[in-house]
């Protein structure tokens, strides 16, 4: 059997201008006609020399970190952007979803949004007047189908652009993170459709990403991307296994040391996590507080500095976001020179189990770019759920654990 | 059904594949149909409100100082005919020239042939000609102009074809150097202001005719063709070969360079959008 797509040595190439707008402007092209000194670009490869191909039937999950070039891979495999170097070879209509509701227009109904997107998608009128009801029928919108799309809700706007996309019959689907969003029911309903899709219809699916367990779920295959490069290929969960253990080898653990410090205005030199004791610890129970403690130097007192703290999880889904401007005054303008420690506490029954990141940075409106120190993901830690009988099985978003209560039994 | 994706190499017209996407044609046109008129009180009258009230402005202000003595024609008719084409013109090419930078959430997440994005603005100014046609057919049955169906038929559908190819060329080569440089947003309107002073439509060429190298310059603007044709056919008057073989010339050349430059760079336009 043929491959379905063939991907040979696809790399591609974007030049990274240093210091100037995102937008070209002419007066720039024209002057740098005149000056020669046009060295401040930096070429930077967004994917280097790609191989692998695809089997029809295949599902295929694409991971690695932001930024490793999934989304890039995804654009040229839809024709969106071309490759610098390399060639895919194709044997099958891709329809590409890299976004739901692609050219959706607010001001059009919810019925004339699903004709003119599922044109954009490469359906034919014929098509879509074919499946018109069983769209609407997914989509459960069927009363608004004539109000104009800016009255929908968000939830409403997604379903429908969802409903639209899942009825493309392309022999190669490729979709890019578009299930991050919407309720935790239409999700399922969605990968259950996609599930159909790749498993009884023997269509070819690729699939991006940061949901590691649908990854597992849907796809047979993965592909671990880093940096541009396939880092692994393999069965998914070979892929996933390999993606946590390069994430976790980052030297990141839960106690961070300064040792030389930079002599920066305002500066991070040491970070830890401690338990109620005090004890530094990398495991926490649900059940436990967590105190984020640090220790900044303060070389030149500069105001208008605030620092911002996220805790996340691997995946990158942010659960904790602070600044010292949640609430004014902010404290960080008590800062004098020489040393202080500040300390965060997270309460407990707030984070589920699973392995976090702290990231942190320090910036201010009076230094350059606004940046006085990012020391960016600085401490790792996990919660455990081992107490209770339902551990680690439980699939929620907090570690709230509610009592059950009798009020009355009738006899 | 095998095809490859690689690097930009040559260049051709992709007509096939528009000819596969041609519904889009049709869904683009029809969206910005649509949402132009859309929670409007007047609708497609705006569609012929426009060139009616600026048709009187000029008729009543300019009527008299710019009215050619020789020619019988109303003034009325004789301004709203070329309106009625400058309007294709600009209304066209603003569109066209913004498209690829309005709809680039679009061009960042799909793939189909660029190309129906700016054919799509020239359509939609297209149906706004057609409303606003119904107008002039009035109008000419108001002043009771005599015209020859077999040479009004003929010259219409030729200066359409003119006016809609120069709005194409010169619309997507905006639209593709708008992508890029956004300075350009800046100079269409400004562009549209300059040459509606420049094409022969609230005066009549002769006034032109003092000097010898206006009358070229005017002829180097495709637009001037579309005008003097289509009043070629409601008007007495005589036309001038060379000077429409000029600006015929001048059309083409916008047409092909417009579609040209398009072509080159639409591959890169997802990475500036």
């Amino acid at each position: 059997m043929k491959p379905i797509l063939e991907i040979q040595n696809v790399s591609k190439k974007f030049r990274i201008q240093h210091e100037k707008q995102s937008y070209l402007s002419l007066r720039d092209s024209l002057t740098s006609i005149f000056k020669s000194n046009t060295s401040t670009s930096e070429d930077f490869y967004a994917l280097k020399n790609i191989n692998f191909e695809v089997f029809p039937g295949e599902s295929i999950g694409i991971i690695g970190r932001n930024g490793a070039g999934k989304s890039t891979l995804l654009k040229i495999l839809s024709k969106i952007t071309p490759p610098s170097s390399g060639k895919i070879i194709s044997r099958g209509r891709i329809a590409s979803l890299l976004e739901v509701g692609t050219g959706f227009h607010s001001e059009l109904s919810g019925r004339e949004n699903i004709f003119l997107n599922g044109s954009i998608l490469g359906m034919k009128r014929k098509e879509i007047q074919a499946k018109f009801d069983e769209i609407v029928d997914f989509s459960g919108t069927e009363k608004f189908l004539d109000t104009p799309l800016k009255h929908y809700s968000s939830g409403m706007q997604l379903r429908l652009a969802f409903a639209v996309a899942a009825f493309l019959e392309p022999e190669i689907l490729i979709i890019d993170e578009v299930l991050a969003v919407g309720d935790a029911e239409f999700q399922k309903k969605c990968l259950g459709k996609m599930e159909d899709v790749s498993r009884n219809e023997g269509r070819t699916l690729l699939f991006v990403s940061h949901n590691l367990a649908s990854v597992a779920h849907l796809c047979g295959k993965g592909i671990l991307l880093n940096a541009g490069e396939i880092a692994f290929t393999g069965l998914s969960q070979a892929a996933i296994d390999t993606y946590s253990r390069l994430s976790q080898n980052s030297g990141i653990t839960s106690v961070f040391k300064k040792p030389n410090p930079e002599g920066k205005t305002v500066e991070l030199i040491a970070a830890a996590l401690l338990d109620k004791e005090g004890q530094t610890k990398e495991q926490f129970e649900i059940d436990e507080e967590i105190t984020l403690t640090f220790t900044l130097n303060c070389n030149e007192k500069l105001p208008n500095t605030f620092g911002y703290v996220i805790v996340k999880s691997r995946q990158e889904e942010v659960f904790i976001e602070t600044d010292t401007t949640d609430f004014l005054p902010n404290i960080f303008e008590s800062i004098v020179n020489g040393t202080s420690t500040f300390n965060l506490k997270i309460k407990p029954h707030v984070l589920p189990h699973g392995e976090y990141l702290v990231y942190l940075s320090i910036t201010s409106s009076f230094a350059v770019n606004f940046v006085v120190d990012q020391p960016g993901d600085i401490l790792s830690f996990s919660v455990l759920d081992s107490k209770t009988q339902r551990a680690h099985r439980r699939n929620a978003k907090t570690s709230q654990i509610l009592k059950w209560e009798l009020q009355h039994a009738n006899k | 059904m095998e095809y490859e994706i690689k690097p930009h190499e040559k260049l051709s017209l992709g007509l096939r594949e528009l000819w596969q996407y041609r519904e889009l044609f049709y869904f683009f046109t029809w969206r910005d149909i649509k949402v132009k008129y859309k929670q409007t009180a007047l609708g497609f009258v705006w569609a012929i409100l426009q060139p009616f009230a600026m048709m009187l402005i000029f008729s009543v202000f300019f009527g008299s100082i710019l009215k050619d003595p020789n020619d019988p024609t109303p003034y009325p008719v004789f301004v709203y005919s070329g309106l009625l084409l400058w309007n294709i013109f600009s209304s066209g090419l603003t569109g066209a020239g913004n498209s690829m930078v309005s709809n680039a959430n679009i061009i960042k997440k799909i793939y189909f042939p660029r190309l129906i994005i700016p054919i799509s603005s020239v359509l939609v100014s297209l149906f706004d000609f057609l409303m606003a046609f119904v107008v002039f057919i009035g109008l000419l049955i108001y002043y009771s102009t005599p015209i020859n169906i077999f040479v009004f038929v003929p010259m219409l559908l030729l200066s359409l074809v003119i006016t809609a190819i120069s709005t194409f060329g010169i619309g997507s080569f905006l639209a593709a150097l708008n992508i890029k440089y956004r300075d350009f947003r800046y100079v269409i309107p400004f562009l549209i202001q300059a040459l509606f002073f420049l094409t022969p439509i609230i005066y009549p060429v002769s006034i032109a005719s003092k000097y010898v190298f206006a009358k070229y310059l005017l002829a180097l603007n495709p637009m001037y063709s579309a005008i003097e044709l289509f009043r070629f056919s409601i008007m007495h008057k005589t036309l001038q070969p060379d000077l429409l073989l000029i600006s015929g010339s001048t059309a083409l050349l916008f047409f092909a360079a417009g579609l040209y430059y398009f072509r080159k760079t639409e591959t890169y336009f997802a990475d500036l959008a």
